[in-house]
Formats: structure tokens, C-alpha cells, sequence
């Protein structure tokens, strides 16, 4: 550090020495101090904008000049819940999410033991690219793209609806969903596989008693990306979804259109609940361990 | 958005100036031109506030709230400028905000920090009715002179007999349909909702609860016995007939538009035959090569009329005057309307446009054409129509019924 004056026997009194020593025999401290940034960053940037928004669904707005009347009332749950055309729609986002994690547990799988355990190493790196690089491209770039082709002039010609949207979500999260089980299967040693294959057991039930179950922590984690992305995605829909619409859009309409942050924050609970729950059940199996 | 090509960037400006005049306005414009039995004119008393009489040097710089589109200086696209003259006439350095609904307006002209704004609709009548615009004197703008007198002392832009603001432009949303496959050429609002139409699944409709005062307007034009006198003023049973018919058409529509591209391509693609559209969005599919046509059905249209005001609490009302000249000067607002694709409000834009056909295809000079458009105007409690007796679905419960209509 200091270069000038001959080395010394007692740097010990500078006082970043001092803090270091201090740092050193108080580990709480040290830990602490540590951990103080992304605390703060979880509870006030993250955890600060939910309780925010929970907050918000309990105002309401006034009309003519558009502010925020800081009552708190439960209008806002109340339309929530009395009025069928929200329960529609939530039922619907939830079936749309769910659609789109099962269609991609289906093509992922199989990729990611293929990568993981029939790919040679050299392979595995460049498989793992081509399955980012998807990801690198603009999210409406690629949504715009299977306008095109959904379009009845277009290289599939299905037309636009539900189903799109389903299709195009998929596409969207796939590699979310490669990824986790592609890590989760590379942890699993060969030998099980020979093992079983010793003990007479043929494909599927390998697949069933060993892949499977060791796996499923992995699947889980995957699952969680696609079924929350899906859930709260309101662009895709607005693309290719025909005339459907999903619980973002009504978040999206109520403050984008409407002005009405207290509805929209009311809406946009649902989405947080559902997901609440489902990680509730998720935690359960351990599979949040392997995120 | 910003790194889009400034189609998108202009068709966003679109969309919001129609949010813009969607949220704001508390005054119906008549279908006939100078029936300005207007409510939300005579619903307030605008706050006694004087106009300048002489205007001083410049204070070098005006801070303006605006529409994206409105105020360019050429960081969109080199080509499109119109601030950097303005700075170098005047030495008024100009700082743009662009806002995105008119509920951001509102609330950023009530901070006192600017000095003007692109006020749409509703915006203006609760900024005049808040005291938060003063009265323009026009005298002290030369370039007022040589505005479309169709666009002068209208309910949106004037309170008491004295002007409030210089009219930036206008549109009006059009029925178009694809000439090849919508045979004989439409003329009404009927084909959109004719639940027995040929082409169902091929028709299309503006994503937003705006949408629901064409389905008021028509249902005015078409059954009387609903008694709707303006399509943005409507009482429960008004609002249930528009979104039952709404829901009817529902089951003809393909899909839902908002954004501007997406139409385009569903036209050029056919997936899309028929529908509510705006006259920009008609010159890009046909540059597009798609055989499209476009007209402004028997019953009227909706559309869209923006106002350039200034801030009660200017402080550079002396720059803020002499933006409010250049933006309608004549090539300044030839400019800013064939980027935005609208009509220019001052009549000697149409000489400098570069497309020299843009204000007949805009039909800038064209007051019988204008005389059908109902300008966007947000739906309020208090009824648009003069009614006292009834209170209106104002713009949050248009919102919910939107939702409610796709279901």
C-alpha cells in the first residue's frame, strides 16, 4: 500500500486494517453487512411494489380529475369476484398457462435427456446455445413472426384465437423450460441408468422408476417459469389471439385505457395469488431447491 | 418502441392521442357543425383569466407536455424536424415531455412546470375549467388567421367566446375493406354488424372501450327508440344496447386491433377484410400493395381533434406563443401531420406537404366530411347530451363493459 516509508511491523492501526480484524472476529456482522444490499433490495424494490399494489387495489379513483381517492374500500374485490366475466378470464389465463407448461414439458423433455445424456460433451455446448438462442432474439419479433405464420397466407395458415396463443406461448418459454430439466438430468448419474438396465428393466420403466422421480425437482422448477410467464403475458394474446384476452389484458386495459390504478392493482392480485399457491404446492416438493 | 421505424412511433402517437381525447373530454361536438349546444361547456363557469396583449422577447426556452409524434428534433429520424428551425428563429430552446394518456397531461400541467400542451378532448375542458390554461389571445398568433374555420371556437377548444388554444389537426376513424373480397363496396357501419355477414371471421374492430361509441353511433343513426343523442353521453340502458350489440359482433370479428402494424398486416394477409380503421394505417397497406379501400359510412364516424394551449402559470409564455405559431405554421404543421397521418389545421399546410394529394387524402379542406365526425371524447358522469335528469356510464364502467364484450 504504501510504498514509501519501509515496511513496518504494525500496519495493525490504519483503519481499514482495523475494520478487516473487526469484520474477522464478528461474523454476524460481517454476514450482515453482507447480506444488506440485496435485503434491501428484495424487501423494498420487490416486496416494497407488492405491498404497494395490494395497497392501491384497496383505493379508488375519481373520475372527472382521474386521482386517487385514498379510501379504502373493497369495491374494487367486490366487482372482482361478483362479476363472471373476471372468473372467466382467470380460468382461462389459468388454463392457457397450464396448456403451455404441459406442451412444453412434452418437446422439452426428451430434448433435454437427449442433450444431457446421449449428446458427447462437445455437442452438449453447442445444443445448450442453440437452444439460448432463441432468447436472443426480440420478444415481439418473435411473436410477430408466427403472426405471419399463423395468418391464413402464412406457412401454417391456423388462424389466430386461443389456440395461437397457446402455440406461440409455448414456443416463447421452451427454453425456460429446457434449460432446468437439462440441469436437473445432467446431475443424474449414468450408473442408475446402467443399473437399471442390469436389473432387466426396459425403457420405460427406467423412465418411470429412476429418470423420472429424480428429475421431477427439475421438471417443477421448469414448470414454475412457463406457468408464471404464461399467466401474466397480455402481449402474445394481443397478437395472435384473435379476440381473446387474458388476465394481463384487463390490467393492461384498466390502467392503460381507464386510469384506474385501483381496479388494475385489484386484477393483478389474482395472478399473484394463483401463483402464491402454486408455489406453495411446488415447495412441497423440494423442487425449489434446484431454481 | 423508440428504435422501431417511426411508422410504429407515429402509429403510437396515434394511440395515444386517441386515449388522449378517449379520457378527456367533458364537451360532445354536434354532428352539424356550429350546433354547439355543447355540455360540458355550459357545465362549468371557466376561472376569469386574462390573455396577453403584447408579447416580450423571448425567455429562450418553453417546456411543452405533448403527444409523442408532436414535437420532433429529429433524434427519432433526421429527417423529421421541426424543432430545430423553431430553436434557431426564435433562440427558444423548446423541452419536450410526452405524455401518454390525458390524465398524464392533466396532471403534469397541474405541476406549473410547463408552459403549453397538445391537449385532446376532454384534457382541454378540464385544464380551461381547472384555470390551468389561460385564453389565448389570437391576435398576437398570425399564423390563426390561416386555420380551417371548421376547426375555430369549438366546444373543445374555446370557453365563454374566447379561444383557449390553436387546433393542431384531425382525423376520423374510417371503414375500410379489402376491394377484391368485400363485394358491393360497404357504405355503412351495418357491414361491421350485420350478425349474418358473409364475411364473419374476417372482420375486425379497434381494441379499446373508445370502440364502444361506434356502436352508440350506430345504434343513433339506426334505432331511434334508444333516444342516444351523442355517442359518448350514454345512460344505462344506452350503454347495455351499444354492448349487447358489441357482443353480437363479437361472434363476426377475427380479431381485435390496437396496434397499428397489426392491422396493416392482417389487411395485406386477408385475414382481415373488413373493419374500423384510420386513414394512415389505409396509405400503408396500400403502399403495401393490399387493395384496400377506405370511406367515412353514411352514419358518421368517430375521430380525433387535438388543441396547442398555454399554461395559466407559463413562465416562458412569450416562447410558449411563439410555438403555438410555428406548430400551425404552414410548413411546421405539414410537417407534423403527414408524420402523424392526420389533417393539418392550417390550410396553406396543403401546398407543402411532400405528399402533395396528403390533404385531399386526409380531407383536410373538407368540411362535409368533418361535419359527420364525432371527435373522441371520454365519457363522464355528468351527461355529454345536456341531460340533468340521468347520470352517464362514465369512462371506468366503459372500461369494464369492454372487458365484459370480449369476454
Amino acid at each position: 500500500m504504501n510504498t514509501a516509508a519501509p515496511a513496518r511491523p504494525a500496519p495493525l492501526r490504519t483503519p481499514r486494517r482495523r475494520l478487516a480484524a473487526f469484520l474477522h472476529r464478528h461474523a454476524g456482522v460481517r454476514l450482515s453487512l453482507l447480506l444488506s444490499a440485496p435485503a434491501l433490495w428484495l424487501g423494498l424494490a420487490y416486496l416494497g411494489a407488492l405491498a404497494a399494489l395490494f395497497v392501491t387495489a384497496f383505493w379508488s379513483t375519481d373520475t372527472f380529475t382521474g386521482d386517487l381517492v385514498r379510501v379504502p374500500t373493497w369495491g374494487n374485490f367486490q366487482d372482482l369476484l361478483t362479476a363472471d366475466v373476471y372468473r372467466t378470464i382467470a380460468l382461462r389465463s389459468v388454463g392457457v398457462a397450464v396448456a403451455v407448461t404441459l406442451i412444453d414439458l412434452l418437446i422439452a423433455f426428451p430434448m433435454a435427456f437427449a442433450m444431457a445424456k446421449l449428446a458427447s460433451p462437445r455437442a452438449q455446448r453447442w445444443l445448450v446455445i442453440a437452444v439460448l438462442t432463441p432468447l436472443w432474439a426480440s420478444y415481439l419479433v418473435k411473436a410477430y413472426a408466427w403472426r405471419v405464420m399463423l395468418g391464413s397466407e402464412g406457412l401454417l395458415g391456423w388462424g389466430y384465437g386461443l389456440t395461437a396463443t397457446v402455440l406461440t406461448l409455448s414456443y416463447l418459454w421452451l427454453p425456460y423450460m429446457i434449460l432446468p430439466i437439462y440441469a436437473g438430468l445432467e446431475r443424474l448419474p449414468d450408473s442408475l441408468l446402467e443399473a437399471a438396465g442390469d436389473l432387466g428393466a426396459r425403457g420405460w420403466r427406467t423412465f418411470r422408476t429412476v429418470v423420472w422421480p429424480l428429475a421431477l425437482p427439475a421438471v417443477i422448477a421448469g414448470s414454475v417459469f412457463t406457468f408464471s410467464l404464461s399467466l401474466g403475458d397480455y402481449i402474445t394474446v394481443k397478437i395472435v389471439g384473435g379476440t381473446s384476452q387474458l388476465i394481463g389484458n384487463v390490467v393492461y386495459d384498466n390502467i392503460g385505457a381507464a386510469n384506474n390504478l385501483p381496479f388494475a392493482a385489484a386484477v393483478a392480485t389474482v395472478p399473484v395469488m394463483i401463483m402464491l399457491v402454486y408455489l406453495a404446492a411446488v415447495r412441497r416438493t423440494g423442487a425449489l431447491e434446484n431454481l | 418502441m423508440r428504435s422501431t421505424p417511426w411508422i410504429v412511433i407515429r402509429h403510437g402517437a396515434v394511440v395515444l392521442s386517441a386515449l388522449a381525447l378517449a379520457t378527456v373530454t367533458a364537451c360532445g361536438t354536434g354532428p352539424a357543425p356550429g350546433v354547439s349546444a355543447v355540455p360540458g361547456q355550459t357545465g362549468f363557469t371557466p376561472p376569469k383569466i386574462e390573455a396577453p396583449t403584447s408579447l416580450g422577447p423571448g425567455e429562450g426556452q418553453v417546456n411543452l407536455v405533448n403527444w409523442a409524434g408532436y414535437v420532433e428534433d429529429g433524434s427519432n429520424d433526421p429527417k423529421i424536424d421541426w424543432v430545430t428551425p423553431f430553436e434557431k428563429a426564435t433562440g427558444c430552446q423548446v423541452n419536450s415531455k410526452t405524455a401518454g394518456t390525458s390524465d398524464e397531461m392533466v396532471n403534469l400541467m397541474k405541476t406549473g412546470e410547463y408552459d403549453a400542451v397538445s391537449a385532446s378532448g376532454d384534457a382541454s375542458l378540464r385544464l380551461i375549467a381547472g384555470g390551468t390554461v389561460a385564453p389565448v389571445n389570437t391576435a398576437l398568433i398570425p399564423n390563426y388567421a390561416d386555420v380551417f374555420a371548421g376547426l375555430k371556437d369549438k366546444a373543445w377548444n374555446s370557453a365563454g367566446g374566447a379561444a383557449y388554444g390553436v387546433p393542431h389537426g384531425r382525423g376520423a376513424n374510417l371503414l375500410m375493406w379489402r376491394t377484391d373480397k368485400v363485394k358491393p363496396a360497404p357504405d355503412s357501419w351495418s357491414a361491421v354488424f350485420d350478425p349474418a355477414s358473409p364475411y364473419a371471421g374476417k372482420i375486425t374492430a379497434y381494441d379499446s372501450p373508445i370502440y364502444i361509441a361506434d356502436a352508440a353511433l350506430y345504434l343513433m343513426a339506426t334505432r331511434p327508440e334508444f333516444g342516444i343523442k351523442n355517442p359518448y353521453s350514454l345512460d344505462e340502458g344506452q350503454l347495455q344496447a351499444s354492448v349487447d350489440l358489441l357482443k353480437q359482433q363479437r361472434k363476426i370479428v377475427g380479431e381485435y386491433w390496437s396496434d397499428y402494424t397489426k392491422e396493416v398486416q392482417a389487411f395485406k394477409s386477408g385475414d382481415s377484410v373488413l373493419g374500423t380503421t384510420w386513414q394512415v394505417i389505409a396509405n400503408v397497406a396500400l403502399a403495401d400493395k393490399a387493395p384496400v379501400e377506405v370511406t367515412l359510412p353514411k352514419e358518421g364516424a368517430t375521430g380525433w381533434s387535438d388543441t396547442w394551449m398555454v399554461a395559466t402559470a407559463a413562465k416562458n409564455p412569450n416562447c410558449a406563443y411563439r410555438w403555438l405559431d410555428w406548430i400551425i405554421s404552414p410548413q411546421a404543421n405539414a410537417q407534423v401531420a403527414e408524420y402523424f397521418g392526420e389533417a393539418p389545421s392550417n390550410a396553406k399546410s396543403c401546398e407543402l406537404t411532400a405528399d402533395p394529394k396528403h390533404c385531399d387524402t386526409f380531407h383536410a379542406t373538407d368540411e362535409d366530411y368533418y361535419s359527420k365526425v364525432w371527435y373522441w371524447t371520454t365519457p363522464i358522469a355528468q351527461c355529454l347530451d345536456g341531460r340533468t335528469d340521468i347520470t352517464c356510464k362514465d369512462y371506468s364502467e366503459w372500461t369494464r363493459a369492454w372487458t365484459e364484450i370480449k369476454g
